[in-house]
């Protein structure tokens, strides 16, 4: 079977420049991938997933560069090809579908004709038969309108509708090979299942090998063959997808599937703290929030789980005071909540925090860690001096990050310790509510775990109450204790946890359940079949 | 109405608008200027009566926020009045029309602005594209350190400097740049090369650099990258892919350098013996010239905003979000 090799990559190591000076990021990882194969490379984020897979283009980032190794795509060394011959491949023969198709196809351009470029830019077809096999990829991929909707400009099609585009754009030049880099990572779930269905349909129907970078496990079960696991830029393993989701042998690996196994029993509710009655709420002149009536059990945790869109975040917004709402009465703790920010006292700020899904744009980077945590402790509490030194030092043990990092610079701590830091500055106020803006969802699995355990050790040692948005159904499942599904803007239902993951369900939430990927073989193709009965979106 | 259509109808009422505000400013201004032009024609030993006398003839007489309302209800007619100079005390009047006097100066300003822009903008942006398809090379450090070792230089010395080099040691084009209105064509454009020049040398710099920028700040985007995974050309993902998303501030450079080369050049104009309208606006302003001065100034004023219109309309064309919404 060795002809049927297209590509065979060995001992790649790729460096990448920073703090004046090169590291590498992929430390000699080989891969073989025979023609039509499905090769799934997972692993948390700095791992070398993407890197690795953009070198089988023979390309660097910026700041990267492929330092050792052999990268033959189909008898042709990409490490000692010129320039020019590696361009020729990509595009033509290797295809790339990126994370963000939102952001990877460019503003300026109508669809189609970023579709056909390639093909058109590497001579391989004339234009006008391009084009019609563009609107025929289209077809394929499920677009609606697959004649028209190329002659749109990017901001004019949703983001599944982008994704499918662009994996028409990938198909385009019938490439040998594509990489897809986390494509359905931006997507919602009830979205991705679609997508992720027409993907698999396209690279079977053409038989075309690929490369599918992920860090969702349930994802890379079905679609690829193969999976490889990797590691601080190193494999850790490799095995059939099978084989690999029954028996993983290393102990990272075994990790990596831990973390969907949390659960933590749902307790009984109790007297409400915060209660959301009949609000209405708008940005301008469009409506987002219709008629939502949410309570909130005190020293429990309720998710809000719905698509991005369903209202989730608009509704923290209401409760925090940011958007007042037009109709509708948010009481806290048995007292009206004044609508808006500025009514409300400095307590009734106090005792409301929140933390956010990008804990990066959340923090100002030029403050060191003990003015993050020290400001809230002086503007709710009065503290100063050596009393807030010490209170910064309490609250960063609580996290479980050691006195050190008080002096430290956001941009000097990773995703997970950026979190923490978040989670340690809304604690600051010693709220009785803290509103959790999708916090886990940026992160890996593993940090994901982490951040998620401490959250439910900080309830139980300080009976804080959290409104956990998130449209992660894994999340919830690990420390809901009751559950509020949103969709377009209206509550669909609110119960205890395990009310509402089991059935009977409204339509909406069946649809939402059914969207979560699992790791059973064959499940997408179920998912799609129950999703096309339950009339899924877009 | 398309909303492009609909945003540029705004921005011209807001165009007008401010042209509004910026006469009543011109107006105030020039009330704060020190004496009056009776007093720079009659001199200090002029009696008092005398003066009295004249200032009645001009009008200078009455309360400011009238004469005000006498020249912006003249001017929203289109007549920018009389000048003073050439009327004295004694009741002669062999005044001309402001019109009249600065339509010629204006033309003159005008084609040298053209000229220059025809020049300067293309080059800039080409300078601007290739350094930054060949950012950090030798070419983009030479095109860097040539453009902003002439913008650091005062125009004068460049002026003369092109002129001893140009003119006197090498007589290729002539020093002097008096035109008249019956100079022909080509003659105007040899007569014109060497204040195109320094102007070129001056303002090209600015809207190189910002280009250079502007294109490189894209680089790191998603879909440039896209574009190099594709297999393009590093030139076709600069030009197809880059700089249509860059027009923007690009737009805004060139149109803030264009305003420069209508409003800012007299000390070019002194040098080369133009006779543009900075150099009429000047010795109006020492005249105390005043119907000139103002309309020199609201000229000026309306350029700026004119140009800042078009470099909006161009954000606002080359932005698909806008151009076709939803």
């Amino acid at each position: 079977m060795a002809d049927d090799l297209l590509l065979d990559m060995r001992d790649v190591v790729i460096d990448g420049f920073s703090d004046e000076r090169w590291h590498p990021i992929v430390r000699g990882v080989s891969l073989t991938l025979r023609r039509g194969e499905v090769l799934g490379l997972i692993g948390e984020s700095g791992a070398g997933k993407s890197t690795l897979g953009l070198a089988a283009m023979g390309f660097a980032r910026p700041g990267c560069r492929l330092t050792s190794g052999r990268i033959v795509f189909d008898g042709i060394d990409l490490m000692t090809a010129s320039e020019t011959k590696r361009q020729a491949l990509r595009g033509s023969r290797i295809a790339y579908v990126a994370q963000s198709a939102a952001a990877a196809f460019n503003p300026a351009h109508r669809l189609i004709d970023q579709t056909v470029e390639a093909t058109l830019a590497h001579g391989l077809r004339p234009e006008a038969e391009a084009v019609e096999d563009a609107k025929a990829l289209y077809a394929a991929m499920k677009l609606p309108e697959p004649n028209t909707i190329g002659f749109r400009y990017p901001h004019q099609v949703s983001g599944g509708q982008l994704q499918r585009a662009m994996t028409a754009m990938a198909m385009s030049a019938r490439p040998d090979l594509i990489i897809f880099d986390e494509p359905t990572t931006a997507l919602d779930v009830t979205t991705q299942v679609n997508v992720l269905a027409a993907m698999k349909e396209a690279v079977e129907r053409f038989d075309t090998a690929a490369i599918y970078i992920t860090h969702d496990l349930a994802v890379v079960a079905q679609m690829a063959d193969r999976i490889k696991v990797l590691r601080h830029g190193r494999e850790i393993e490799e095995a059939e997808t099978a084989e690999m989701l029954a028996r993983p042998k290393d102990p990272y690996t075994r990790s990596l599937w831990a973390v969907r196994s949390i659960e933590k029993p749902a307790r009984a509710a109790s007297e409400p703290i915060l209660e959301i009655a009949g609000v209405t709420a708008a940005y301008g002149s469009k409506p987002v929030l219709h008629d939502v009536t949410i309570r909130v059990p005190k020293g429990r945790t309720i998710a809000v789980v719905g698509e991005s869109g369903s209202g989730k975040s608009t509704t923290a917004r209401v409760v925090t005071g940011l958007l007042p709402p037009i109709e509708g009465t948010v009481r806290f703790d048995g007292a009206g909540l004044p609508p808006a920010l500025k009514g409300r006292s400095k307590e009734q700020l106090r005792r409301i925090q929140m933390i956010y899904q990008m804990a990066d744009t959340a923090m100002n980077p030029r403050h060191r860690v003990s003015e993050i945590i020290g400001r809230p402790l002086t503007f709710y509490r009065g503290l100063k001096g050596r009393a807030r030194e010490e209170e910064v030092t309490r609250l960063l043990k609580l996290i479980e990050l050691d006195e050190s990092f008080a002096d430290r610079l956001p941009g000097e701590l990773s995703g997970g310790q950026k979190q923490r830091i978040c989670i340690a500055r809304a604690l600051a106020a010693e709220p009785d509510l803290v509103i959790c803006d999708e916090v886990t969802s940026a992160l890996d699995q593993v940090v994901q775990e982490g951040i998620l355990k401490l959250l439910m050790r900080l309830q139980e040692e300080l009976g804080v109450t959290y409104i956990f948005i998130t449209h992660d159904i894994a999340t919830v499942r690990a420390i809901a204790d009751e559950i509020v599904v949103m969709h377009q803007g209206r509550v669909v239902e609110q119960g205890p946890k395990d009310d509402i993951l089991s059935p009977p369900h409204p339509d909406y939430t069946a649809l939402l359940l059914a969207s979560v990927p699992t790791m059973e073989p064959g499940w997408l193709e179920g998912a799609v079949i129950r999703q096309s009965a339950l009339h899924a979106p877009d | 109405m398309h909303p492009i259509l609909a945003t540029v109808l705004q921005r011209l009422g807001l165009g007008l608008l401010t042209l509004f505000l910026v006469s009543i400013i011109i107006f105030s201004a020039i009330e704060f200027l020190p004496g009056d032009f009776t007093e720079a024609v009659l001199g200090q030993s002029a009696t008092e009566e005398t003066v009295a006398a004249f200032r009645r003839e001009l009008g200078l007489d009455q309360p400011a926020y009238v004469r005000y309302i006498d020249w912006i209800g003249s001017v929203a007619q289109g007549d920018l009045g009389q000048s003073f100079s050439g009327r004295a005390s004694s009741g002669i009047d062999r005044s001309r029309s402001v019109a009249e006097l600065i339509a010629p100066r204006l033309s003159n300003t005008l084609f040298l602005a053209g000229m220059t822009a025809i020049v300067a903008v293309p080059l800039a942006l080409i300078l601007g594209v290739t350094a930054a398809l060949w950012r950090g090379g030798i070419y983009d450090r030479v095109v860097n350190a040539v453009t902003l070792s002439t913008i650091s230089m005062p125009e004068f010395l460049v002026a003369y400097l092109l002129i001893l080099f140009l003119a006197t040691l090498n007589p290729i084009f002539p020093s002097l740049a008096d035109v008249t209105s019956a100079t022909p064509f080509w003659e105007r454009v040899t007569k014109c090369a060497l204040p195109c020049l320094t102007l070129t040398l001056v303002i090209v710099a600015h809207m190189m650099r910002m280009t250079r920028a502007a294109i490189i700040n894209l680089l790191a985007s998603p879909y440039i990258e896209m574009a190099r995974l594709k297999g393009l050309k590093p030139s076709t993902v600069i030009l197809r892919h880059a700089l249509p998303n860059a027009w923007a501030p690009i737009a805004n450079v060139v149109a803030f350098n264009l305003a420069y080369l209508v409003v800012g050049v007299v000390v070019v104009e002194v040098v080369f013996v133009y006779p543009g309208v900075g150099q009429l606006m000047v010795d109006a302003v020492t005249s105390r010239d005043i119907p000139v001065v103002q309309a020199c100034a609201l000229i000026f004023a309306g350029t700026y905003i004119l140009l800042n219109l078009t470099a909006d309309i161009v954000s606002i064309a080359t932005n698909p979000r806008l151009l076709h919404p939803r």
